[in-house]
């Protein structure tokens, strides 16, 4: 496995080490440089230090590791592959993402997987292990998105202003929902278990990559929040 | 009795000593205004669904047919025009917000009209293009500002990437979705043939058509449709839709309808499932949110891709541009007031932003001022209709131009603006294979070929007046300019002087 030393670096030379690397790398000493493996496919990369924005931007394929927190747009508009988190990330997690998987141990800013899609086979998912911020899930249009609030320090699991303008994929959230409301172009109810059947592979992935137990995680009660409208806004307009 | 409080717009006027009853106009038209009458088995009209695209009458192998305004009319004044009667009453029929297509046709003033251009008389004599060279070739992207060494001595010839057009007119972006297959063939073709770029708009780019990458400029919008990766890197450069001069702070919305078959594949999303690009990118704020946007495409391609950023023309577009010039953006279009659109609210697209040629000299000037202006080239749009505002738009500082409602012109289109109903009859905004293939892309590319074939000829036959020989001389040329029938600000704000002086 290569390792490279991101100290003192700037981001495109950093990248362009990445790239011309192997398949197996190491980052040490990372220190806020934005990009990193921005559009990569094939690789298998850790990061040890704190990824810069945008951390496998456009992502195709490659598996990101973080050994600890991470910044803003982790995974924007990522196409396939897998980031791991194991600390806390910034705001616009998985912006429009149409595939992949992405975990965070940890908790998520603002807009977390706003204008997520899916198409066919593909269908990108995000796991966030304690709290998530304000915006969640705007104009989401396909996909899961799951909330586990672990760790969330006597506080909400979601942010305000849930899934305002959803019009395709899931919301899971684990536990109490507490005082948060959805739009009225949602249907929230208690997920059942083949409701639950669905995300069991993601939450058992969650589990192995942290280490939690998975028979507690999945035995509190999950909500499941979806879309009852594909057209939200079908009757605004009229021809003129 | 149901009233009908709108009278239709058009008449259809049918001469039946020269119609055949071939019933050719009943194919034609998708909106249904031509019918066989079931039980009498003859041609009746409902000219209520007309929208005046002029099919019949181009299709009419006897020439029978005529679309007329209707002669009835409301009792209009000064202040309240048929138009905003109509509006009135299509509000209070359904409660909903107006939805219009193509550009605004309100009479706002067009300062293209009002400028004219010079030419050389005795001294620095006009060129004659049919004999001598003239270069209409220019190159976009970021300009080095200073001759660079290396450590060596030897001269630093690395460039930032560059689009390279031999005429410095684009096809903006129009999305496959608002237009249909075979359109989007025909602006690739063409493109291809005139060494000029089309632009895949925000919906993803059809697998067909990877192969006319280099002559492609893919799009990133609010929504991120169809982008991924192999899409980023076919194009020849990449475009971030921040905004449209029809719509400016409104986003695009293609209604699930018209998400079927290929589109849906091609954005990635489920058919009949709304594609919604709301007004503001999510993880754009600031200028400093664009720049990682900007970097964060650049890294994808691996640096090898320059970046256009799109804004509407809008009051502050010189403050704006001059964020965006250092955004890291290689390449600004700025889309103008009467810009075109397949689907806008009326009153968004008649009523905000400004006039192209006001936004662009004003974007120029500031650049200029602030020593910036090599650090990205100007694109504008919305809307060139024709070579002498090419010439004009370049003289005024634009690198190039984007045209779209001129090319769709080319391809059949009459203006009707009905393309949000999808039942266009020429093939153009329209899903409908039946509708669709009537739309011949040899024909298609062919025609738009002609068009700017017969522009980069009128460009050059207008430069060589000048006596001017290469679009380079000619940017920025306020000299070349004069207005007329203009206020003393509006002379202040183009940077022209009034005719005479």
């Amino acid at each position: 496995m290569r390792v490279i030393e991101a100290k003192n670096k700037s981001f495109d030379v950093l990248n362009d080490e990445i790239y011309q690397s192997g398949d197996e790398l190491k980052i040490v000493e990372c220190l806020g440089q934005r990009f990193i493996a921005s559009g990569s496919r094939g690789k298998r990369i850790v990061i040890s230090g704190v990824p810069g924005n945008a951390l496998g931007a456009y992502l195709a394929g490659s598996e990101i590791i973080v050994e600890g927190n991470a910044q803003d747009a982790v995974g924007d508009t990522m196409n396939d592959g897998l980031i791991v988190i194991h600390g806390n990330v910034g705001d616009a997690v998985g912006y429009a993402m149409r595939g992949g998987i992405i975990l965070v141990q940890g908790n998520a800013g603002y807009r977390v997987g706003i204008h997520m899609k899916e198409y066919k086979e593909k269908k990108p998912a995000i796991v966030i292990g304690g709290r998530v911020g304000s915006f969640l899930g705007e104009y989401q249009a396909g996909g899961l998105i799951v909330a586990l609030g672990l760790h969330k320090d006597d506080k909400e699991t979601l942010g305000a202003f849930p899934c305002a303008g959803m019009h395709g994929g899931k919301l899971f959230v684990r536990g109490g929902l507490g005082t948060v409301s959805f739009p009225e172009q949602t249907t929230v109810k208690i997920a059942n278990p083949e409701d639950l059947a669905e995300i069991r592979p993601l939450i058992a992935k969650f589990c192995e990559t942290f280490g939690y137990d998975f028979a507690k995680i999945i035995d509190e009660p999950f909500t499941l929040v979806t879309p009852n409208v594909a057209n939200p806004y079908k009757q605004m307009y009229v021809a003129n | 009795m149901s009233v009908q409080y709108l009278s239709s717009e058009f008449d259809v006027v049918r001469n039946l000593e020269r119609c055949v009853s071939c019933n050719l106009c009943v194919r034609e038209c998708a909106n249904g205004v031509h019918r066989i009458d079931e039980r009498s088995r003859k041609l009746v009209v409902d000219e209520s669904k007309c929208v005046d695209c002029q099919r019949c009458v181009a299709m009419c192998p006897t020439r029978a047919l005529k679309i007329v305004k209707n002669e009835n009319s409301f009792k209009e004044n000064a202040n309240w025009s048929a138009d905003l009667i109509s509006e009135i009453v299509k509000q209070s029929n359904t409660g909903a917000v107006l939805l219009s297509s193509m550009g605004a046709p309100k009479p706002t003033p067009v300062y293209w009209d009002r400028i004219l251009i010079n030419a050389s008389q005795v001294t620095n004599p006009s060129i004659d293009p049919l004999r001598e060279p003239m270069e209409t070739r220019v190159f976009l992207g970021k300009k080095p500002e200073q001759i660079r060494r290396a450590s060596d001595g030897s001269l630093d010839v690395s460039m930032e990437p560059q689009l390279v057009l031999e005429t410095p007119v684009m096809f903006s972006a129009m999305s496959y979705g608002s237009i249909s297959y075979n359109a989007h063939e025909s602006l690739a073709r063409a493109a291809q043939e005139l060494g000029v770029f089309y632009n895949t708009g925000e919906g993803g780019l059809h697998e067909d058509f990877y192969r006319y990458g280099a002559n492609t400029i893919v799009q990133v919008a609010s929504g991120r449709f169809g982008v991924h990766e192999d899409y980023l890197n076919a194009g020849a450069a990449i475009e971030i839709k921040m905004g449209q001069g029809a719509k400016p702070g409104v986003g695009g919305h293609l209604p699930g309808a018209k998400i079927v078959g290929d589109v849906s594949r091609t954005r990635m999303i489920p058919e009949g499932v709304d594609a919604i690009s709301p007004a503001p990118h999510h993880d754009v704020y600031s200028i400093e949110d664009l720049r990682q946007l900007v970097y964060s495409l650049k890294e994808a391609t691996r640096r090898t891709k320059p970046i256009i950023v799109k804004v509407a023309a809008v009051h502050n577009i010189a403050a704006i541009a001059s964020g965006v010039a250092r955004s890291g953006a290689d390449i600004i279009a700025i889309d103008g007031f009467r810009g075109g659109t397949g689907a806008a609210p009326t009153r968004i697209r008649d009523n905000v932003g400004i006039p192209v040629e006001l936004a662009l000299a004003a974007v120029d000037e500031r650049l200029r001022a602030e020593g910036i202006r090599n650090n990205v080239s100007l694109v504008v749009g919305g809307s060139i209709r024709n070579a002498a505002d090419v010439v004009k738009a370049i003289a005024l500082g634009a690198d190039a131009c984007y045209i779209a409602t001129a090319a769709l012109i080319a391809l059949g289109c009459r203006l009707c603006r009905s393309c949000q109903t999808g039942r266009c009859n020429w093939g153009i905004a329209t899903q409908r294979p039946e509708l669709v293939q009537r739309l011949d892309p040899n024909v298609g590319a062919r025609r738009l070929v002609n068009l700017l074939s017969a522009w980069r000829h009128e460009i050059k036959e207008l430069m060589g007046g000048m006596g001017i020989n290469s679009i380079e001389t000619l940017r920025g040329n306020r000299l070349m300019l004069r207005g007329i029938g203009m206020t003393e600000k509006e002379l202040d704000i183009l940077g022209i002087k009034h005719a005479g002086e």
